[in-house]
């Protein structure tokens, strides 16, 4: 005993030795940056000529609250990430659903609904940009060519240039690109139900509808809550798929790309600090939780 | 942990059984599946099929013809489209596996240590890393600019090394812990039983079982580092000389360059065929990596 003791204490500092690198980049390049930027958004840095910035208190952030921009911005987000998380929660699960139980191709088809992970968004942005063009009518190409050739053609609209509809139809491309993800979470989900579950139902009499409501999803609770979170937090950040498509256009400007604006096109470092402190905080209060759920769940393994 | 899910989802899909014959009921939600799979088969499809077929029809493409097939095959686009993008791309490919192998490397030193040779503290190390997987980067941007200038990296491409490897560390750390938690303990505890050093064991046992989990990492890193686009604008500041593969195709998508429209079609296929390629060769690992991204998969 006192020898095993004795090992596992040379060998922890060992270990620890060898993760210090980083560890001190990560203090320094994370929670030291975050600090630092922290610092910035309180001071007076409102321009590339104030060479000895000033301490402010939280200035920048009253102003941020009273700034239209802002507030259109946040706006924006908000209403992005509630229907990109339901489009792409709805659209992912039932593409679980279909491919669940097996069927032949499925690997065929799970590669495909996937690929869209693989490209970048400024790449699939130019596509996008086409897609959702505002044309109609002889001119229609993208979405509202294909809606007049199914007969809809009275759902045609201006998609991102639309003033009440420019977020919604930005979910588009985003719900295009997560679903596969969301698929194979989904996927992993329900093949880790183990099969004498469903058996058992069966026996007992259950019909299929009711082996799915009342067996087979509970179980896909801890699945639907990772879901949310990896949504959650890749919404709040969305900052791609928005310039790939429609740049720095007021109306689709969400918190990353007017951080972007402030930060990079007019240097005004302590607004562009303060926008990021925002976002990280937006991020922070719906990854914590999960972060400690995860650890709590760990331990019981 | 991960690599159990993929395994599942992979290799265990389970195979419909179809000696048996099938009731009406069971044939109509048959023949549904695959209506449905198609359907939304056809709606992923769409943009690339769109991109490519918009790639070869040379210079002159428009918008109403944006679905049809071309009239006539032209790849005239392509040189055009390497003209403007060929030197970026080739810079990210630089700088992308000089990045890529050294979070690889540094993932899994640090992958093996936290799963298999705990120190004190190490639970609480593993979820500070973590965190730093989800932060936006906005929030880190305006000190890394500045870190850069102050050390004298700015105009270099190694600022994005700089920044894939440093914020690669927690992803590529959990993707080896992952991996290196499904060896047995036991495998170790004999090693070291026979006096093997901690550095020993490493070098004779983990590595040579390592290659799966460094293709996850390199795969995960190198799609993520060529697809990146909010580090390349930041920290290049837009500067041509330094453009890599996304910051160049924002500036010819913008107008900047050119406006015809095939060329963009063909430099936005161009620069997504390098992940593209490793998706379809190696989609398993990548499907690994992403669902490692989740923590619990």
């Amino acid at each position: 005993m006192a020898t095993l003791q004795k090992k596992r204490l040379t060998s922890s500092v060992g270990g620890f030795f060898f993760v210090l690198p980083s560890i001190i980049a990560i203090a320094i390049f994370v929670y030291g940056m975050i600090a630092w930027t922290l610092n910035i958004s309180l001071t007076n840095r409102n321009s590339s000529a104030v060479k000895a910035p000033k301490h402010v208190g939280l200035k920048n952030y009253i102003e941020l609250m009273a700034d239209a921009r802002f507030t259109h911005a946040l706006s924006n987000l908000l209403k992005f990430t509630t229907v990109f998380i339901l489009g792409t929660l709805i659209s992912g699960f039932i593409m679980a659903l279909l491919l669940e139980k097996g069927i032949k191709g499925e690997g065929l088809f799970r590669s495909i609904y996937l690929y869209p992970m693989a490209i970048s968004f400024i790449a699939m942005g130019t596509v996008w940009r086409w897609l959702l063009n505002s044309s109609q009518g002889a001119d229609a190409g993208g979405l509202n060519l294909i809606l007049q050739k199914l007969g809809l053609g009275f759902l045609q609209n201006n998609w991102y240039i639309s003033e009440k509809g420019s977020m919604f139809a930005m979910t588009l491309p985003a719900i295009w690109q997560m679903s596969g993800y969301v698929l194979a979470l989904f996927l992993a989900g329900f093949r880790g139900i183990p099969d004498d579950l469903r058996e058992a139902a069966r026996v007992d009499g259950a019909s299929e509808s009711k082996i799915y409501r009342y067996v087979l999803f509970p179980q896909l609770s801890p699945t639907f809550l990772t879901v949310l979170i990896i949504l959650g937090h890749i919404s709040m950040k969305v900052f791609d798929l928005i310039v790939g498509i429609s740049g720095k256009s007021y109306v689709t400007d969400v918190l990353a790309v007017y951080m972007w604006q402030v930060t990079f096109d007019i240097t005004n470092y302590a607004k562009g600090a303060a926008i990021a402190i925002i976002i990280l905080l937006m991020v922070a209060i719906v990854v914590i939780p999960y972060l400690r759920y995860v650890n709590k769940n760990e331990e019981y393994r | 942990m991960s690599s159990d899910i993929v395994d599942r989802i992979v290799k265990t899909s389970r195979k419909p059984k179809s000696s048996r014959k099938l009731t009406g009921t069971q044939q109509f939600w048959l023949v549904f599946r695959y209506f449905a799979l198609f359907i939304i088969l056809a709606m992923v499809i769409l943009p690339i099929y769109v991109m490519v077929i918009n790639s070869l029809k040379g210079p002159a493409v428009y918008l109403p013809d944006a679905f049809n097939l071309p009239k006539k095959l032209s790849v005239e686009t392509w040189p055009l489209a390497w003209a403007v993008l060929g030197k970026p791309m080739m810079r990210t490919l630089f700088f992308v596996v000089q990045s890529s192998i050294i979070s690889a490397i540094i993932g899994s030193i640090n992958g093996y240590v936290l799963s298999k040779w705990r120190f004190r503290g190490s639970r609480m190390v593993f979820t500070l890393f973590l965190f730093g997987m989800f932060i936006p980067y906005q929030a880190i941007m305006i000190p890394l600019v500045q870190f850069n200038r102050m050390v004298g990296l700015t105009g270099s491409i190694y600022v994005l090394v700089l920044a894939h490897v440093v914020y690669g560390i927690p992803i590529c750390t959990l993707i080896f812990r992952n991996y290196y938690a499904a060896i047995p303990n036991e495998l170790i505890e004999a090693a070291r039983v026979d006096g093997a050093s901690m550095v020993r064991v490493y070098r004779s046992i983990i590595v040579p079982l390592s290659i799966p989990g460094f293709v996850v990492v390199l795969i995960w890193q190198f799609t993520s580092a060529w697809n990146d686009f909010l580090f390349a604008i930041f920290l290049t500041g837009g500067s041509p000389k330094l453009a890599v593969a996304t910051t160049a195709l924002n500036f010819i998508a913008g107008g900047a360059v050119i406006v015809k429209y095939g060329i963009n079609m063909t430099a936005s296929l161009m620069a997504s065929i390098p992940t593209l390629l490793v998706y379809m060769f190696l989609g398993r690992y990548f499907l690994r990596g992403l669902l490692s991204g989740s923590l619990k998969g």
